[in-house]
């Protein structure tokens, strides 16, 4: 974890509201665990006041690869940067995703912009992995398929692939699976990582989520964001402890 | 750095230079080790101790607003006990002025805690919090009862030999009023100012925005609030005061220098530069030295109006 100031190397639109930022590490030795993020500051002034925290999306030839929907101000004034501007980045923050277990096949479930974690992901699975990602969008102008493999996709107006959201379509497809050995890692909007959740640990599925909170500081002192465990009294912390977890070690 | 001295005495309690780190902005010093130094800074204010562990409030528990941000914590801390012994080892590394911060529901609680960690020799001083404006019992209603503030003050002096700094609140009609009871009751200093109270609602659910409904108003939003509460007191009481509220960069540390303030502590602001510590330290002495000011000291309370 350190705090340094990077220059935008390429910025591009990826759909209507999704965009791909680059950024030259200074540090091509840099060790980064997929799951981990960046606390970015996007202006050199009060406004907006605090760092926005994004996933790496990828980190490839020292570059650096934030992927991310337009979403407030802040990250409309990212959306509006140019090659050659520098950004104060703070990380690798967080925990990041357990690529190990005994499994040999990954399952990506992701639900919109959770997507921008899996392309590094996917780039540091071991070889003799299987990889098949799930992606779930709004409808069709929404779905970004920007480096992920084998991808199935729903969409809740059925403008593309399945209709409906990417936890039933998940379901509907389980069968094919079950003479596989497999682990999820998932990422996306709450009500969806509650449904997965509920039925992964119903079916005793090896699963990892990396959740999502408001935050300030990003590594622990501000203590704005916590997430309640899901055994014993006390909250952990997204920034901190997080932003990956098992999908039965916290309540969402 | 040149021959400019820097220290700065709050009461008794020395320091090195005049910038301190907020009660919660800091944790326990050691996440926020990796990102500065912190042997640099006149030292660090610990995260708000109670005698028992708490565990905060349920998110969410910050929300960004226009040039700050609204936090309702609710003191979640580790406890004495745990601090005592899990804290402390790692923050007699770190080669820094240690002030401990508490909170308590009770001044039976504020004693106790008091006492308790009157025995760790690297603590140098102690913060009494009577104005965290997030948790229900405590906090800002004793900070909003000149007998209360009085009491707590009057029975910690008593517990302990350490310096001891009250924290005050700014939701008073006359902060003054409450550094004058500090002072009578044997108080070393005050630090002002507190976070606001305020709140923020979304328009679309009509709920706010934080669980607690109201949280504590930090960031530059508050700098001028706590820059005429600090002078307020200046003016009117004798009393070292730390000033808190907004400082982003050295400009604003030297501001309440001016203004009254014999210290100052950076809160919201080591969120955003982790290092900003140590920046306004050298911005601060790099001041001194354009304009031939020898002694940051002679800087306190050098309003001309």
């Amino acid at each position: 974890m350190k705090q340094s100031k990077l220059k935008i190397d390429s910025i591009e639109k990826l759909e209507s509201n999704t965009f791909l930022i680059s950024l030259k590490s200074n540090q091509s030795n840099e060790v980064i665990t997929p799951g981990q993020f960046y606390n970015i500051k996007v202006s050199d002034n009060d406004f907006p006041l605090l760092r926005r925290p994004f996933s790496i999306c990828d980190f490839i030839n020292d570059r650096l690869y934030f992927m991310f929907d337009i979403h407030g101000e802040g990250t409309k004034m990212l959306s509006q940067k140019r090659i050659g501007e520098e950004l104060d980045l703070l990380g690798p923050l967080g925990n990041g995703f357990d690529l190990s277990g005994d499994f040999d096949t990954a399952i990506i479930i992701a639900g919109g912009i959770g997507a921008a974690p899996f392309p590094y992901l996917i780039r540091k699975m071991p070889e003799n992995k299987n990889v098949v990602s799930f992606l779930g969008a709004k409808s069709k102008s929404a779905v970004v398929k920007y480096g992920l493999k084998k991808i199935f996709i729903s969409t809740d107006d059925g403008s593309e692939g399945f209709h409906g959201n990417v936890v039933h379509l998940f379901k509907s497809k389980i069968l094919d699976f079950v003479d596989k050995k497999i682990k999820i890692y998932a990422c996306g909007p709450t009500p969806m990582l509650i449904s997965l959740q509920e039925f992964v640990i119903q079916n005793k599925i090896d699963c990892q989520i990396s959740t999502e909170c408001s935050m300030a500081c990003g590594f622990g002192i501000c203590q704005g964001c916590p997430i309640e465990k899901s055994s014993g009294d006390g909250y952990l912390l997204v920034c901190k402890d997080g932003p990956v977890f098992n999908a039965n070690a916290v309540k969402l | 750095m040149t021959g400019i001295d820097l220290s700065v005495n709050v009461g008794k309690l020395k320091l090195k230079n005049p910038v301190l780190l907020a009660s919660g902005t800091n944790g326990y010093g050691n996440e926020i080790s990796n990102l500065t130094d912190l042997s640099k800074l006149g030292g660090i204010v610990t995260k708000s101790l109670s005698l028992k562990p708490r565990k905060g409030n349920p998110p969410q528990r910050i929300v960004e607003t226009s040039s700050g941000m609204l936090n309702a914590i609710g003191l979640a801390n580790v406890g004495v006990e745990s601090f005592v012994k899990e804290k402390i080892p790692f923050l007699k590394e770190l080669n820094t002025t240690l002030i401990c911060n508490i909170a308590a529901s009770s001044i039976e609680e504020y004693v106790e805690c008091t006492k308790i960690l009157t025995a760790e020799e690297l603590i140098s001083a102690f913060e009494i919090n009577v104005s965290c404006p997030n948790v229900k019992e405590g906090g800002l209603e004793f900070g909003n009862d000149l007998n209360a503030v009085g009491r707590i003050t009057e029975k910690v002096k008593a517990a302990t030999n350490k310096p001891i700094i009250i924290k005050l609140s700014p939701n008073v009609s006359r902060i003054s009023d409450f550094a004058k009871v500090v002072k009578q009751e044997g108080g070393d200093a005050v630090s002002a100012i507190n976070t606001l109270v305020g709140t923020a609602f979304n328009i679309w659910t009509k709920k706010p925005k934080i669980k607690n409904v109201t949280g504590g108003l930090s960031g530059p939003a508050i700098k001028p609030v706590a820059l005429a509460k600090v002078f307020e007191i200046s003016r009117n009481i004798q009393i070292p005061i730390i000033g808190i509220g907004g400082i982003m960069n050295w400009q604003d540390a030297i501001e309440f220098i001016i203004a009254g303030s014999t210290a100052i502590q950076l809160g919201t602001v080591n969120f955003i530069n982790p290092n900003a510590g140590v920046e306004i330290v050298e911005g601060i002495n790099a001041f001194c030295e354009k304009t031939s000011v020898g002694k940051i000291s002679d800087l306190i309370a050098s309003y001309q109006i």
